[in-house]
């Protein structure tokens, strides 16, 4: 592929997260062979373990697999939402890829955070502050990367508003009031508002009208195709991959079982879950 | 009946026990060290009530002396029912002189107010203090706000302001007003009004500040720079008078109270009682100057 | 000076201390003893020294007289007298298993060792107005005493010493969680240093031994009712007195005197996170100083509840349950509404006033254009 000449923006090894207190077989002992992410000795919950992927400038990688996969798990360790027990992580943009962004200060995985990375969460409250208007969530990710005259904040927060297609007359009313389509796309015009290189997408549309979920998966296309943002796309919904990815994990009981091209994965799935998962979409 | 010797209370100078005063005086180089930081410090009990000043009265007794001339100005007044409180207790805890003078004075004790007249290097400046936390409105937990100052992750305080512009039309905090202070700290300047704000910014005189409720310590020591938060094109701004001058003295360039007279009419009135006194006895006076007072005309 | 709202500060003042002491004594009745407090006032004595944080039955006392038996008041009276005294020694660990007891009670068990002992309580009393009172002679409670006393068997007396805990029952049977590992234990001094989040127990505990009744109780209580989810029992209740000792210079532990107690243990059983794991009963644990039952029941509950955060229920969130409950700082700062504002008021009408304009002049927009005051730049 033409993609992997290029240097890559993002680089993950093996990125673990364990809850509870793991022994010395716990990786060996869970995983899609056991059918299992507890481990029999010490009951610890391995959420993920041993992911390492790259992924290129302008890429879409999708992430798929059941509730319990590990797959929301990889993002929130990527946007700092949870602290991995094992793992690395390096950002191109971030000192130029040469230093782990996950093994920084609080302060500076902030800064990464919000220059560096926009993240979309499948409920709205988590990635919306509901005590401030739509205006005033986008506003905060401006403030924080320096935007500091109101005029100017204004007049970005409507040019992302009208991207995103939320009715520029409710930019100073409260997301609460709005409804869960027009929520995600707050979210979605928040998470772009710093022209982030990486976008991170937590099951956006699940919880949404299939009409709804149609208009914000066509949104998120086109602004993909028009600021050329890479993105990682978790779904346990594999038309939402079809659609949106160029590359797909798919993941089982907290490890990656099968990895390729989103087409080939879905023409010629390898691993038997995979074949049951695209099977159940055919 | 117990023998009337066993209740004969002898206090310490200055009420506080001098390790604890000790303990005050650290925490207070501390927050000298590091302009608008919060320093945490026991707080012992006094016998004014919490959020009656007792951050205040901490701050004063730990550094008062026998030499020390006391003013306390409660609202701009020294005459008010608190102000008169503490100054009594004070006075009675170290036979101390006082005054209502601000030029006289070396240790001023003040609620919610910066005296009009400007102040010097040889005198202290004292705040009592109900909220010392600036973010308190946006965070409700102390934990996470001690994390947000910490990275300096204030960004949902400005949000705030630009929320309060929306619906508004201008940034509708009152008094209390946060500041930056020395380009690092988000600090609560105590509910001064808008009109003190760029009389905290490099003063020659020691700015302490005492919450004793909340148990914290903050100062801004002389020549730091204090900036109030403000958007390029939405700017900070003092309190305006319009076309108000203090009833009793013509004088603009002050604080004015309203009153409400028994016919329902209203009038102002200069609000700093030792100010006021001074320009009606037509007295020497030397203000506080700063770039929002020179658009106020004379 | 006609030209302050609040005028003759110090005057007013006085007057008003004036006025307070005449409406104490107008009516012309023999003036309260402190003894007479100290023994038949003795809960709210009890509650003062337990709020005040001070063991000081006799000031407490003083305070309560001084108060108009005002309790938020009498406390907060001993509570300043504190920062007057010098601290000279850290007393050595109380030991409850030595309490000479009082009372005793569990609700856990039919029996306990050494039995149930109810005590002085008005537990299984019907609250009847008792009209009586109000004939009450000295000879009466003479009478009272002589008929009392005459009943003891002074034989007796040494044996109701100390006893085994009901904990430890459940301890030998392996149903009591021990205290975790994770559990902060560093010691800390909550008068010598301000309280920092998370707080360790030591602290936590302190805080809410000072607290106040009322409001641990309010806690407690909704914790119980829906509000959070423990519903402990009382394993065990005890009031007495304890020894109280010292370390002096030499290094040697000297007795100092005895202080009388209340103390809680209440169990309920521990949410366990590991699947197969043996759900233990877990220990809140409840001391204050006096006798106060409800404030003793209720830290215990609470003491429960901080261990097991959770931002959603008021009773498991530490911040919440310490900054208000403690009575001195929320008696303070509720009543310094009452002092002056008017500077700050006036900042606040400023502003309102301002925008009461402008949005009657239709200023504000919600449109994407800004509309930028007037700006002063300094």
């Amino acid at each position: 592929m033409s993609m992997q000449q290029h240097p890559w923006l993002l680089r993950v090894e093996n990125l673990t997260k364990i809850y509870g207190e793991p022994g010395p077989d716990t990786l060996s002992k869970t995983g899609p062979s056991f059918e299992s992410n507890i481990c029999p000795d010490t009951d610890s919950i391995v959420a993920c373990a041993d992911v390492s992927f790259d992924l290129y400038p302008g890429e879409v990688l999708g992430i798929v697999g059941e509730s319990g996969s590990g797959k929301s798990t990889v993002v929130k360790l990527l946007c700092f939402d949870m602290e991995p027990s094992v793992g690395n992580a390096w950002l191109r943009p971030y000192m130029d890829g040469a230093v782990d962004m996950l093994h920084v200060s609080g302060q500076q995985k902030r800064f990464i955070r919000h220059h560096l990375m926009g993240v979309v969460y499948q409920n709205p409250r988590d990635g919306l502050n509901f005590r401030f208007s739509s205006g005033g969530n986008i506003a905060e990710k401006l403030i924080m990367a320096g935007h500091m005259h109101v005029g100017r904040i204004r007049e970005r927060a409507s040019f992302l508003l009208e991207k995103t297609e939320v009715p520029i007359r409710r930019m100073d009313d409260l997301p609460a009031s709005f409804s869960g389509g027009m929520q995600q796309r707050v979210q979605i015009a928040k998470a772009i508002a710093n022209h982030p290189p990486l976008l991170f997408l937590d099951e956006v549309t699940t919880g949404l009208d299939v009409s709804v979920q149609a208009k914000v998966l066509d949104l998120i296309r086109e602004l993909q195709q028009e600021l050329g943002v890479a993105m990682i796309v978790v779904s346990h919904d594999l038309s939402v991959i079809r659609m949106l990815t160029d590359r797909t994990l798919v993941m089982k009981n907290g490890r990656v079982v099968e990895s390729g091209l989103t087409d080939q994965i879905l023409q010629d799935p390898q691993h038997p879950y995979t074949q049951l998962l695209v099977s159940s979409l055919l | 009946m117990t023998p009337y010797t066993k209740y004969q209370s002898r206090y310490n100078f200055a009420f506080i026990d001098e390790s604890t005063k000790k303990e005050i005086r650290r925490k207070l180089l501390k927050a000298i060290a590091i302009p608008g930081y919060q320093v945490p410090y026991s707080s012992p009990e006094m016998p004014i009530a919490r959020g009656w000043g007792t951050g205040g009265l901490h701050v004063t007794l730990s550094l008062i002396g026998k030499e020390d001339v006391l003013k306390v100005i409660d609202q701009g007044s020294d005459a008010s029912v608190n102000a008169c409180n503490l100054r009594e207790f004070i006075q009675s805890m170290t036979q101390c002189q006082t005054t209502y003078d601000t030029v006289d004075a070396t240790l001023i004790q003040s609620r919610h107010r910066i005296t009009e007249e400007a102040l010097r290097e040889d005198q202290i400046f004292i705040f009592q203090v109900p909220q010392p936390e600036p973010l308190r409105s946006v965070e409700r937990y102390e934990f996470k706000t001690r994390q947000m100052h910490g990275e300096a992750d204030y960004a949902k305080m400005w949000v705030s302001l630009y929320e309060s512009f929306v619906r508004h039309g201008d940034i509708m905090l009152g008094a209390g007003y946060p500041v930056k202070v020395n380009g690092r700290y988000i600090m609560a300047p105590s509910p001064i009004p808008r009109w003190d704000i760029p009389n905290l910014s490099q003063a020659k005189t020691l700015y302490l500040f005492g919450a004793g409720r909340e148990k914290r310590l903050y100062a801004v020591p002389p020549f730091t720079t204090v900036e109030p938060l403000e958007f390029e094109d939405v700017k900070f701004n003092i309190e305006q008078f319009g076309d108000q001058r203090c009833y009793k003295t013509k004088y603009t360039r002050a604080f004015l109270d309203e009153l409400y007279l028994d016919d329902g009419s209203r009038m102002h009135v200069v609000n700093d009682s030792n100010f006021l006194d001074k320009l009606e006895a037509g007295a020497e006076v030397n203000p506080f100057f700063n770039p929002y007072l020179a658009k106020i005309d004379l | 000076m006609g030209y302050v709202a609040v005028k003759g500060g110090s005057d007013a003042i006085h007057h008003a201390g004036e006025l307070v002491e005449f409406y104490r004594v107008k009516e012309g009745t023999t003036p309260l003893e402190v003894a007479q407090i100290s023994a038949q006032l003795r809960l709210a004595v009890d509650k003062v020294i337990g709020e005040g944080g001070l063991y000081a039955p006799e000031y407490a006392a003083i305070a309560l007289k001084q108060a108009e038996g005002e309790v938020f008041e009498a406390a907060f009276i001993l509570r300043a007298f504190i920062t007057t005294l010098e601290r000279r020694y850290y007393a050595e660990p109380i030991q409850t298993r030595e309490m000479f007891i009082r009372r005793k009670i569990s609700a856990s068990f039919r029996e306990i060792p050494g039995g149930q002992v109810l005590g002085p309580t008005r537990d299984y009393t019907q609250r009847i107005m008792d009209t009586a009172k109000v004939n009450e002679t000295l000879e009466d409670m003479k009478a009272f005493l002589q008929k009392f006393e005459s009943r003891l068997d002074k034989n007796h007396l040494q044996e109701v010493t100390t006893y085994a805990k009901v904990i430890d029952l459940l301890k030998r049977e392996g149903l009591l969680q021990s205290v975790a590992g994770d559990e902060d234990r560093t010691l800390k001094d909550i008068t010598r240093e301000a309280i920092r989040f998370p707080a360790p127990r030591s602290a936590r505990l302190q805080m809410m031994s000072r607290a106040e009744t009322g409001g641990l109780m309010a806690l407690g209580y909704s914790s119980m009712r829906g509000f959070g989810s423990d519903h402990p029992t009382v394993a065990e209740l005890r009031y007495g007195t304890v020894p109280l000792r010292i370390k002096d210079p030499g290094g040697r532990i000297r007795y100092v005197g005895k202080i009388a107690v209340t103390e809680a243990e209440m169990i309920s059983m521990k949410k366990q996170s590991k699947k197969g794991e043996a759900p233990l009963y877990g220990i809140g644990y409840g001391l204050c100083f006096g006798q106060n039952d409800t404030k003793a029941i209720c830290m215990g509950i609470l003491d429960r509840t901080m261990r097991a955060p959770d931002p959603s229920s008021p009773p498991n969130d530490q911040e919440f349950v310490l900054y208000h409950t403690e009575g001195i700082e929320s008696m303070g700062f509720t009543n310094h509404l009452k002092l002056p504002h008017y500077v700050t008021f006036q900042a606040g009408l400023n502003n309102v006033r301002a925008a009461v304009k402008r949005s009657t002049q239709n200023v504000v927009t919600s449109a994407p254009t800004v509309t930028t005051q007037p700006a002063v730049t300094p």
